[in-house]
């Protein structure tokens, strides 16, 4: 079943992430063309050599977002996707680009997740009270409109908060572990300089002594939303031979959907990023035991904690102890998000993921500079969009 | 601090209108599913397990136990600032169903996972009655 595996991530783009942006406010067509031409440059392509393209949403258009980019750019493609998965998107994109290239039907596509600021319209917009419900959809005749926002059960940190209240009454909650997690995140975050958090590093009492959002969640816990955005090109295996850098094969890949509201998983401790892993390790024809590295999805400590247990990394039930017990840092046996993961990098919109797999890229083609890994042959890749609702995986491995 | 944002309130429609209904009646009423047997909340027009369009709605006590919480230090939006902490509350009940409701009349150091609640029915206004919960 799948990818053989011939595809592969041949170059990639990323902004600085910045909380507080002062640089020139860009559109994200505009940013779209300029993350594009970047990913060109450092793949060594021409950019006429693009034939498909995965994009997201784009501020400037709500429908037939494709074809807006694919003529922005100039472009002409002959396969172009939109992939709607909130924090799994960026993983989403990479394996639909693998396989369409293994079709056959395209050579090279680039996939862009912009996250800078847009200009600020002249022309004043009525306020819509609706957008501080965020992801929570409040149409009418939507399951979040009348049986969720009405309570307050909106956005992301209660849901997730919840789960991780939940992880507690069933496996015990240890708020030292989490602690450690953003601790080491942060320990490589501070060699980042694309992250928000470069050169800033946070001890556990720093962590424990933050805000208290939503029980059991503490600010230094949760991503701080930043502008940033990346990009990547992938290419068959004989363009790759061309490229710039070693090839980054795309071995597997796995995704799974559930709900969008964690009220109704069937079980909310045991999340899709379970079955996910699960189909990109057995299509890649590796374990977990076998990855150099992990870049997980990290919006939450809480987040991290059950894609170690549900992808396999331990047991279930065995998290916290995991956290506790390892070196999670670049020195660390399994070192986990060596970028910093979202926690130093900051969410950029809805780009966050792009960081994963930009860093798992960076990492194999051996381009990490004071955090290059030794052994960076295998990386294993999580999103998480929703409230774990929507979740994928990707294995990716050196040529 | 009260909230200068306009309260968000459910909107029913026609497939949900029965279990507003109810609450308005101080009624908790579920659907359940007639050729597999499964209790269904949110309401639907077809079984989320065999797709049927059989179903038919029951009053039930509505008692259960919470299965997961949080209370929140910063509003969920603005709309809530004067509810906060706000104790959010995800609610099992015995037919098999969960809902999401937020918990009345309760300290906030007394909410336990697996604590036994019953409805509260809080009328927001004549059309309007939400589902909250209070320590039974
Ligand atoms: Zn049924």
């Amino acid at each position: 079943m799948g990818l053989s595996g011939k595809a592969a991530i041949v170059g990639f783009a990323e902004y600085q992430h910045e909380r507080k942006y002062v640089g020139e406010r860009k559109f994200y067509t505009e940013q779209w063309a300029e993350l594009t031409a970047l990913a060109c440059a450092d793949a060594g392509l021409l950019p006429d050599q693009i034939d498909g393209l995965v994009c997201s949403d784009i501020r400037e258009a709500g429908m037939f977002v494709p074809a807006t980019i694919a003529e922005y750019l100039g472009k002409p493609v002959n396969f172009a996707e939109r992939v709607d998965l909130g924090g799994a998107t960026a993983v989403g994109m990479v394996w639909r680009a693998a396989a369409a290239i293994e079709l056959g039907i395209c050579d090279v596509v680039v996939c862009a997740l912009p996250g800078l600021p847009i200009p600020s319209n002249p022309i004043p917009q009525p306020v819509n009270e609706a957008r501080y419900f965020q992801s929570s959809s409040a149409s009418w005749g939507s399951p979040q409109a009348e049986f969720e926002i009405p309570y307050g059960n909106l956005a992301q940190n209660c849901g997730y908060a919840m789960i991780a209240q939940r992880y507690g009454a069933e496996y015990g909650y240890d708020p030292v572990a989490m602690a450690k997690l953003v601790v080491d995140q942060r320990s490589n975050g501070a060699k980042n300089p694309n992250a928000a958090f470069y050169n800033k590093p946070v001890t556990i009492d720093d962590v424990l002594n933050s805000k208290l959002i939503a029980d059991p969640l503490r600010m230094l816990e949760i991503v701080m939303p930043v502008a940033g955005g990346g990009a990547l090109i992938l290419a068959n295996e004989e363009v790759a031979k061309q490229c710039n850098h070693r090839p980054v094969r795309v071995a597997g890949f796995g995704e799974h959907l559930t709900i969008k509201t964690p009220t109704y998983a069937q079980d909310m401790v045991r999340t899709p990023v379970g079955p996910a892993s699960a189909q990109a390790f057995a299509m890649a024809g590796f374990g977990a035991g076998d990855m150099d590295m992990a870049q997980i999805y990290d919006c939450y400590t809480i987040t991290v904690l059950l894609t170690l247990e549900d992808a396999g990394f331990c047991g279930k039930g065995e998290g916290m102890a995991y956290l506790r017990d390892n070196d999670l840092t670049i020195n660390g046996a399994l070192p986990i998000n060596t970028h910093g993961g979202q926690l130093s990098m900051g969410q950029a919109g809805g780009s966050g993921g792009m960081t994963q797999v930009v860093e798992a890229a960076r990492q194999i083609m051996g381009r990490a500079d004071d955090r290059q890994l030794a052994k960076h042959d295998l990386s294993y890749v999580s999103g998480t969009g929703g409230v774990m609702s929507e979740q994928s995986a990707l294995i990716l491995r050196g040529a | 601090m009260s909230s200068s944002f306009t309260k968000p309130v459910p909107t029913p429609t026609p497939v949900t209108q029965p279990f507003w209904d109810g609450l308005n009646a101080g009624q908790v009423r579920l659907q359940q599913c007639n050729p597999c047997g499964r209790w269904i909340h949110y309401p639907r027009n077809r079984c989320p397990s065999c797709l049927s369009a059989d179903i038919d709605w029951h009053d039930v006590d509505g008692i259960g136990e919470v299965y997961t919480f949080t209370v929140t230090e910063q509003p969920t939006a603005p709309h809530f600032s004067d509810e906060v902490p706000q104790k959010l509350a995800v609610v099992e009940l015995p037919q098999g169903v969960r809902l999401t409701t937020t918990l009345v009349n309760v300290a906030v150091s007394d909410i336990r996972v697996g604590m036994a609640v019953k409805p509260y029915f809080d009328a927001l206004d004549a059309d309007t009655t939400l589902l909250r919960y209070e320590p039974v």
